[in-house]
């Protein structure tokens, strides 16, 4: 008994030890934390958010949509500090103007040790890099990253529970995340985008006050940081996603899904470029008899290069930059093979996107996009080619 | 410094001039789909809320199911066109005409797919069964919109010219929620189908209510019964829905011919060998309060009568009264983009079971089998002249 005290105390202070080594940040982890006008205020409340809105111009087939602008996103941070290592965070997100209002994150950290901190609240699952760092004014792209919108459900949040914390390896730091919280519903393979669909979940708000079907959802992360190599995450999120039960009474055989993703991050400071990619896989189960439309694997990747190419030293902006990037985007909805052995079925898209891209300061970016996309249907036709333009204008504040 | 500056924002401005940055419009020849050009502003806005009608997703909460065999009409009409069979589905129970044996067993159609939870339909031992792909939705406004007159004037149900061409058409028993067309002829209390692949729906409303409920398990105030439950269920699509959905279906305008002066050769060759005698080239609407519609010229290549086509094609299922080796004539309108809808390959015939043009006009036994034997006596070069022209309707 005396001898595992002990035990426990060392590891305690050895972790205390490192919590006082600085700068352990920087990672997709610390997002939520590392927001402008959020940083080095704990000690009171502060308030800060960001805003995008674009102007576009749309068009597939010869068929434009003209020109439209949107409210995309009017999203506000509150944090505080609220004892000594009991911190608030939180994110309300106004989308397309007062469309859709959700908390995207709305959380309490109990911050035992760098190595240990106990986060509950309304979290965001960590899958890929995208869900946790995902703030408009961080890209150079008007829209999201394909994988991480219609593959993913983006910005995907949910009530839940877990862990989360790091450690030092010399230069390299290790983090992990290890989060319970409710989950997906039928709604991912019955839902009117006529596909496997996750994204559809975000639809339902029920989510938010509890779990459709019992059954818990885990997520979790690790990941590697090193100044040489960049960083690198390993995710997983999954889950029983069905109802199978109805007041005790059985309705379905326990279904699961698992999405598991990899991401990969690296800014070389030489030639001031920065490299973001992340790769997914997602395997569903399906009732058999169900339409074979609805795949049971998925996947998708999206590559991510930005480019500073001037600084043009303004006076009222010496930090000035102009940069470029460039984006390709793929997703398969459907992995799966044709019933009557005609290959594999289609249902995929292809994208490229340039962008151009004024930073007056960090926290603020005008972005002009041009981007050509290509979908396949379910039956490999002749794609659908689609293009777009957008400018837009995203700023912290 | 300054010259940088201006380029970005001359960069910017560029936005103004995006629209021939974008793809272009394929030529409206290479496209099945859209409406008839000609149609009022309020047709046109009926047109649009009929696409999104036939492009509309069930999901359960909607009323998909139990059993169905898929979820949107688009699935199975991919751009209007043609089907494979990927989405086919099974038709079972009658074996001859004295109606369908097996209705209590899920006949006529099979329900092959199930939400979560349920079991689909299985096909009952001994039940004689057809494959169905879906055909092409394009231009059936002006198919519904001709007089009776002038498909029965096609009939020869005894052959008397002795062409070893009969062709009837099919006589069905209308559900009550079917109107009859003005002027339709009556045998026997029974009305002229004319849609589907054995004739066996009267109009656009019949053919769109079936669908509803048989393909997707949708029930609406004109099916109002489940096929899983056999119940009478509150309707799951609107009436108004479904009422859109038959507008767009008779304002999808016809394929256009491409090359039509490259193809004469092949056209002669289609009339001589008497292919002309069932795909009928020309016909011509009647009256219709579509003015796109009132008295058109148009070229569907189909006099839609049953003929008899052979042991080739019988696969010894029954549909009201044509018979197992009965099939309407198709319409061979679009038959050249119709691998635009199948994967770049083809799928003809009822199942899809011929992969080329070739293949099809081989399949032609019974009453096609005179044209098919003055196919095979053609000239290399004369077959692929006839090819081309197929390959340009
Ligand atoms: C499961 C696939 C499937 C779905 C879903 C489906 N169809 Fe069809 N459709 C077919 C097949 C197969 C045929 C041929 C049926 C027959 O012979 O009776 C057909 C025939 C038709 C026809 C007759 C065409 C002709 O040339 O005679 C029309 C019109 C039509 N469908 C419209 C619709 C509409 C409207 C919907 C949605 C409400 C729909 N379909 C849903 C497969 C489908
Ligand atoms: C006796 C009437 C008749 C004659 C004559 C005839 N056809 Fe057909 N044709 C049909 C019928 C009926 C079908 C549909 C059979 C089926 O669905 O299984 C058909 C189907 C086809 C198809 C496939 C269409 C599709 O959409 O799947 C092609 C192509 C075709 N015919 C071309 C020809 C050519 C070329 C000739 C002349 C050599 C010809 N037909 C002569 C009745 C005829």
């Amino acid at each position: 008994m005396k001898k595992s005290y002990l035990v426990c105390l060392s590891l305690l202070a050895s972790f205390y030890a490192m919590a006082q080594e600085d700068s352990l940040g920087g990672m997709n982890m610390d997002a939520v934390y590392e927001r402008p006008f959020l940083y080095n205020a704990y000690d009171r409340i502060s308030v800060g958010g960001y805003l995008e809105t674009h102007l576009e111009y749309k068009g597939e087939e010869g068929v434009n949509e003209g020109y439209s602008f949107d409210a995309r996103r009017f999203t506000v941070f509150m944090s505080g500090q609220i004892a000594p290592r009991i911190s608030f965070f939180s994110e309300l997100e106004y989308e397309h103007g007062t469309e859709e209002i959700a908390i995207e994150f709305a959380a309490i950290d109990l911050q035992i040790h760098p190595a240990l901190n106990i986060r509950g609240g309304v979290i965001m699952n960590p899958i890929g890099a995208f869900n946790q760092n995902h703030d408009g004014p961080k890209w150079l792209f008007v829209e999201r990253p394909e994988m991480a919108v219609n593959l993913l459900p983006a910005t995907f949040s949910n009530p839940g529970f877990g862990v989360f914390g790091k450690w030092r390896f010399g230069k390299t730091v290790l983090g992990y995340e290890a989060y319970l919280s409710n989950g997906f519903d039928g709604s991912i393979i019955d839902n009117e985008e006529g596909k496997t669909f996750l994204p559809a979940v975000k639809e339902n708000p029920g989510r938010m006050g509890g779990s459709g079907n019992g059954a818990l959802f885990t997520s979790g992360k690790i990941s590697l940081k090193n100044p040489v190599f960049g960083e690198l995450g390993f995710s997983h999120l999954g889950g029983v996603y069905n109802r199978f039960e109805g007041d005790g009474l059985v309705l379905d055989e326990k279904r699961r899904m698992d999405a598991i993703a990899l991401d990969y991050s690296k800014s070389f400071e030489k030639t001031s470029t920065l490299l973001r990619a992340e790769f997914t896989r997602i395997f569903i189960d399906i009732a058999e008899n169900y339409d074979e439309s609805y795949g049971e694997n998925q996947s998708g990747f999206y590559l991510d290069l930005e480019q500073v190419i001037l600084n043009p030293e303004l006076r009222a902006w010496p930090d000035a930059k102009v940069m470029v990037g460039l984006r390709f985007d793929y997703v398969d909805w459907n992995r799966d093979e044709f019933p009557f052995g005609q290959g594999e079925i289609g249902d995929e898209l292809y994208a490229g996107s340039f962008a151009l891209a004024f930073r007056p300061v960090s926290q603020t970016v005008l972005r002009l996009n041009y981007r050509r996309q290509l979908n396949v249907d379910l039956l490999n036709n002749p794609p659908t080619r689609g293009g777009a333009w957008f400018l837009g204008l995203s700023t912290y504040f | 410094m300054k010259r940088s500056l201006i380029l970005i924002s001359a960069a910017f401005l560029s936005f103004y001039g995006c629209e021939k940055t974008l793809p272009s419009a394929p030529a409206e020849h290479d496209l099945l789909d859209g409406p008839i050009s000609g149609l009022t502003p309020a047709e046109n806005a009926q047109f649009l809320a009929g696409d999104e009608g036939f492009s509309e997703v069930f999901t359960i909460e909607r009323g998909l199911g139990p059993v169905f065999v898929a979820s949107n009409c688009a699935s199975c009409h991919p751009g209007d066109g043609k089907g494979t069979p990927f989405v086919q589905f099974t038709r079972f129970g009658q074996g001859d005409t004295n109606g369908n044996q097996f209705l209590s067993q899920g006949g006529p159609q099979l329900q092959h797919k199930a939400i979560p939870g349920y079991q689909p339909e299985t096909l009952p031992p001994g039940a004689p069964s057809a494959n169905f792909i879906a055909p092409s939705v394009t231009g059936l406004g002006f198919l519904d919109a001709v007089d009776d007159s002038t498909f029965l004037a096609f009939e020869d149900p005894n052959d008397l010219d002795g062409d070893g061409i009969s062709g009837r058409a099919h006589f069905i028993d209308l559900p009550e929620y079917v109107r009859v067309r003005e002027g339709s002829v009556q045998r026997n209390g029974r009305y002229m189908g004319r849609f589907g692949k054995k004739a066996g729906a009267h109009d656009l409303l019949h053919q769109t209510a079936m669908a509803y409920n048989q393909d997707m398990g949708i029930t609406s105030i004109f099916e109002s019964i489940d096929p899983y439950s056999g119940l009478e269920e509150d309707p799951e699509v609107s009436t108004q829905t479904v009422n859109q959905v038959v507008f767009y279906l008779k304002t999808l305008k016809t394929p256009i011919q491409r090359n039509s002066n490259e193809v004469e050769i092949g056209k002669n060759i289609f009339n001589n060998i008497g292919c002309g005698s069932c795909h009928i080239p020309n016909l011509r609407t009647g009256s219709s309060p579509i003015a796109a519609l009132n008295f058109k010229d148009f070229q569907p290549y189909t006099d839609l009568l049953l003929h008899d086509m052979g042991p080739e094609l019988d696969d010894g299922y029954t549909e009201g009264y044509a018979l197992s080796s009965e099939w309407r004539t198709p319409p061979l309108w679009g038959l050249g983009l119709s691998k635009d809808a199948q994967g770049g390959r083809y799928f003809l015939m009822h199942d899809g079971r011929a992969a080329s043009i070739e293949e099809a006009i081989l399949l032609h036994g019974g009453e096609g089998a005179t044209s098919r034997s003055n196919y095979l006596g053609l000239s290399e070069n004369n077959k692929e002249d006839l090819i081309k022209f197929l390959e340009s309707l």
